[in-house]
């Protein structure tokens, strides 16, 4: 479980040392200037609309980084050989997995909060008292973490087996597929088959729900959300993220090296 | 009971290849040896052979279609057994975005060595391969010469007991190969088993204990590079003299000439009379020296054989 | 990984359970979210105009995206029973304003729009202002003017704008003969119960969207149940002159052999005379539900 450590925060050093890190957070403070801008020109919901487009951003970007840095986690390591060195070192395979995806997961962490502070900092700039009800917005960002940790281990599954190109293409698709997951549950069609909706009733559950973590709409407008529903939301992220990785793991474990 | 550092029994590998990956290509078949505690030993081959596989299928980097291999007495299977073996990965590459010394510091903590020892180490292994000066720099700024010391290092850094080296010498200038050497029969000294490939004759010539011949997946000999290609020897060579271009010498027509010196090959039986034949012709002798086939002759020999036989195969349409 | 090595297993142990506890955990997560109404309502870009210009040349693909939202999100509302459609027509504008010739959406519109609570939005006048652009952008499709002239005729009760419409519309080479009858008709006569059935029978035969096969359906049962009534309670009047008195139940109809059978209504339930002597529908019959929510608006 350490060597799954020492892989981890190597992982985190090679994403700090590139360089493109540095720029989207760059770009993360750019969008908050802009909000600021939106905030002057809208009359009485600047909060509103600070605290959608900040979460916006804070999603969108950390899906980019996810998705982009997820795909080559274990993909650059073969492809470069630097894994050959590594393997033949008393380190197990699931424990290198375990390990770049606690790195990425470590980045995107320190990603998403320099941008929450960010956020914060605009809001602060707009509505100088802040209130107990902002707190909330941490909530919400914590969220969208869960959501990129999902993300990343799809990504990483992808990356065991794929070249870079598909996986970012079927992680996309899993993405796409996943925020829509509710409504393929709720479908309702008289000319559909009972079967096929069962089916895709199924299939919603099995894709992950990514829209569990959406709570943007409560807490632009200074709502709460029930501690149970993170905590449910939590053990989802856990839960589905363990299976993906044990997922990887068993891909991975009998793969050969070029 | 055996003394056997490394010891494999019929390990095999095969490869999917062609349209749709049907079709099998066999890598590595039935590798049955063992190398001794303590010795050098050198795998050979041309390049194909198989020899990158078999030492693959050793670190657990791909996995066997058949057969079994121990490295002291733990089977490849066992993620325990790495802790006391050294691997050098050919044409090494590591992240380019840290320094000879992260990288070194980075192994020493996966093989979970304690901090103050981890540093110490470090530093000799660095002074060993003789990068002390470029620690601090990137490993994007290195040239393969000095990646491939850093892999070295990499390799010996946890003082393993077994070293298993894949084409060590491959694109070193001639001073990197004879520090490579140098370090090989250091780790001997030090009565560490050393395994490693090579195409490079000589190297394996001056190296080994013994030697293991490789070619098109299945290995053909096995022994001391001298026991290898036969103690009998192939004749006598004769090194000559001669003033006068004198073509009534018989054996003129079959030496090969460089200026004034003649070198002629013939038979064991034969010398006493090729020697009085040149004294009559007032030839001066230089020297008379057995001819012993070299290890490359026999490789060739092997590989021509193996060519033919594919051939022969091809032709006979199986 | 061979299928008998304990990797395999442990995988396949991991995903049983694990997908088994995400399935519970979903329903619990999907409840709880239900219940804080956070639903992706959320519409941050209620600009046509703005959605258009992000589009770039996907609008046609954003515009369908839009009005499959429209469609779930008209669904969820009626199945659970929510009245509060508000979020419908910045939908379909959007909708319509990226892909003008999306013709079902005009269609789909226009009845939900100005259908009132709780089976549509009880807006009118926006059903009204998306048919005109539907017109504008789609001149021939003349069953634009259907569904104006019903909207003037059912729920903004203008008969003369009602008739004019179909008149419009019966101007086209390809309108059905029915358009003309149906202007005069109206011009002539404004609401009749005659009118209302044949024109809600057009929407019923030419729908293929189910959610407009079930709303026509819905209002053709309540009329038919109108009319039906109309004839017990001219029958009874026929009793009354022929016995002097009014028939006290159904069954003394059926008795005078004034009629062959009890008639049920659509859900096959029999009618009942009230207190007052006229027609009613069946205490037990669903009909009644129809009927009450129905009037509730009114």
């Amino acid at each position: 479980m350490k060597r799954a450590g020492v892989v981890a925060l190597n992982t985190f050093r090679e994403a700090v040392r590139d360089r493109v890190l540095y720029n989207l957070v760059f770009f993360a403070l750019l969008m908050m200037a802009v909000a600021i801008l939106v905030g002057q020109i809208s009359i009485g919901i600047e909060e509103s609309v600070i605290v959608s487009l900040g979460l916006t951003a804070i999603s969108v970007i950390g899906l980019f980084i996810a998705v982009f840095m997820g795909v080559g986690l274990v993909y650059k390591e073969m492809d470069k050989r630097t894994l050959y060195a590594l393997l033949a070192k008393p380190v197990r395979r699931w424990e290198f997995l375990l390990g770049k995806f606690g790195g990425l997961l470590l980045t995107l962490a320190v990603n998403t909060a320099a941008m929450a502070a960010g956020l914060y900092v605009a809001l602060y700039y707009v509505k100088h008292p802040l209130e107990r009800s902002d707190a909330f917005v941490l909530t919400a960002v914590y969220l969208i973490l869960l959501k990129l940790a999902m993300v990343v281990a799809i990504a990483l599954l992808f990356s065991c087996f794929t070249s870079p190109f598909l996986a970012i293409l079927f992680t996309t698709g899993i993405y796409i597929a996943g925020l829509f997951a509710q409504d393929l549950r709720t479908i309702q069609s008289q000319t559909m088959a009972h079967s096929t909706a069962a089916f895709l009733r199924g299939l919603s559950y099995l894709l992950p729900n990514f829209e569990n973590f959406n709570v943007m709409a409560a807490v632009a407008h200074g709502r709460g959300v029930p501690g149970t529903l993170v905590l449910h939301n939590t053990l989802y992220a856990v839960i589905y993220c363990t299976i993906v990785l044990v997922l990887a793991a068993g891909v991975f474990s009998r793969r050969n090296l070029k | 009971m055996t003394n056997a550092a490394i010891e494999t029994e019929n390990l095999s590998k095969q490869y999917p290849h062609g349209f749709l990956h049907l079709k099998k290509k066999t890598s590595l078949e039935g590798l049955t040896m063992q190398v001794e505690t303590g010795e050098v030993f050198g795998f050979l081959g041309p390049n194909g052979a198989g020899k990158t596989t078999a030492i693959k299928l050793l670190m657990g980097l791909i996995f066997p279609d058949g057969g079994t291999a121990r490295i002291l007495g733990k089977s490849i299977s066992e993620v325990a057994m790495h802790q006391n073996v050294g691997y050098l990965p050919e044409q090494p590459y590591f992240y380019d975005y840290l320094t000879a010394a992260e990288v070194l510091d980075y192994f020493a903590r996966i093989h979970d060595l304690a901090e103050a020892d981890r540093h110490e180490r470090v530093e000799r292994m660095l002074r060993k391969v003789g990068l002390e000066t470029a620690k601090k720099i990137q490993l994007r700024k290195f040239s393969k010469g000095m990646l491939q010391r850093v892999g070295l290092a990499q390799a010996i850094l946890h003082d393993p007991q077994v070293v298993i080296l894949d084409e060590p010498m491959s694109g070193l200038d001639p001073i990197g190969r004879r520090e490579v050497r140098d370090i090989i029969l250091e780790l001997k000294r030090e009565g560490k088993t050393v395994l490693f490939s090579t195409h490079v004759l000589s190297d394996a010539e001056m190296l080994c204990d013994r030697v293991g011949v490789i070619v098109s997946g299945k290995l053909r000999g096995v022994g001391a590079p001298e026991e290898i290609v036969g103690v009998k020897t192939s004749g006598m060579e004769i090194l000559f003299e001669l003033a006068k271009n004198d073509a009534k010498a018989p054996l003129l027509s079959a030496a090969t000439r460089t200026g004034d010196r003649y070198r002629a090959h013939v038979g064991e039986g034969e010398l006493y009379a090729a020697l009085e034949q040149l004294r009559g012709a007032g030839a001066k002798i230089l020297s008379v020296s057995q001819v012993k086939p070299t290890l490359e002759e026999y490789f060739m020999h092997l590989v021509e054989a193996d060519r033919a036989q594919a051939a022969a195969v091809e032709v006979s349409g199986k | 990984m061979s299928a008998r090595s304990p990797l395999a297993w442990l995988v396949c142990g991991v995903l049983t359970l694990g997908f088994a506890g995400v399935w519970q955990l979903q329903e619990r997560i999907d409840a709880q979210r239900a219940a804080m109404y956070l639903e992706r309502d959320d519409l941050m870009l209620r600009s046509g105009k703005v959605v258009q210009a992000m589009s770039l040349e996907y609008a046609p693909l954003v515009a369908d995206l839009y009005w499959t939202r429209a469609v779930q999100y008209y669904g969820n509302k009626h199945n659970a029973h929510e009245a509060n459609l508000e979020l419908l027509w910045p939908l379909l504008d959007v909708t319509t304003t990226l892909d003008p010739s999306l013709t079902v959406a005009y269609r789909f519109g226009s009845t939900f729009l100005s259908e009132p609570a709780p089976g549509g939005a009880g807006r009118p006048d926006l059903a009204v202002q998306l048919l005109e652009r539907g017109i504008k952008a789609n001149p021939d499709y003349w069953r634009f003017y259907q569904d104006l002239g019903f909207v003037y005729y059912f729920d903004l009760k203008d008969y003369p704008k009602a008739s004019q419409a179909f008149y419009e519309g019966s101007k086209h080479p390809a309108a059905q003969i029915w358009m003309k009858v149906m202007a005069a008709k109206i011009a002539a006569e404004g609401e009749s119960l005659e009118t209302s059935i044949f024109l809600w029978k057009q929407v019923y035969d030419t729908a293929t969207d189910p959610a407009l096969k079930n709303n026509a359906e819905t209002h053709l049962r309540s009329l038919k149940v109108k009319i039906d009534c109309q004839q017990i309670d001219a029958l009874s009047e026929e009793y009354a002159k022929r016995t002097g008195k009014r028939p006290a139940s159904i069954r003394e109809l059926l008795q005078a052999g004034m009629i062959p059978g009890i008639p049920l209504d659509p859900m096959g339930y029999p009618y009942e005379l009230g207190e007052d002597g006229k027609a009613e529908v069946n205490l037990q019959s669903p009909m009644l539900e129809e009927q009450l929510m129905k009037n509730q608006k009114q």
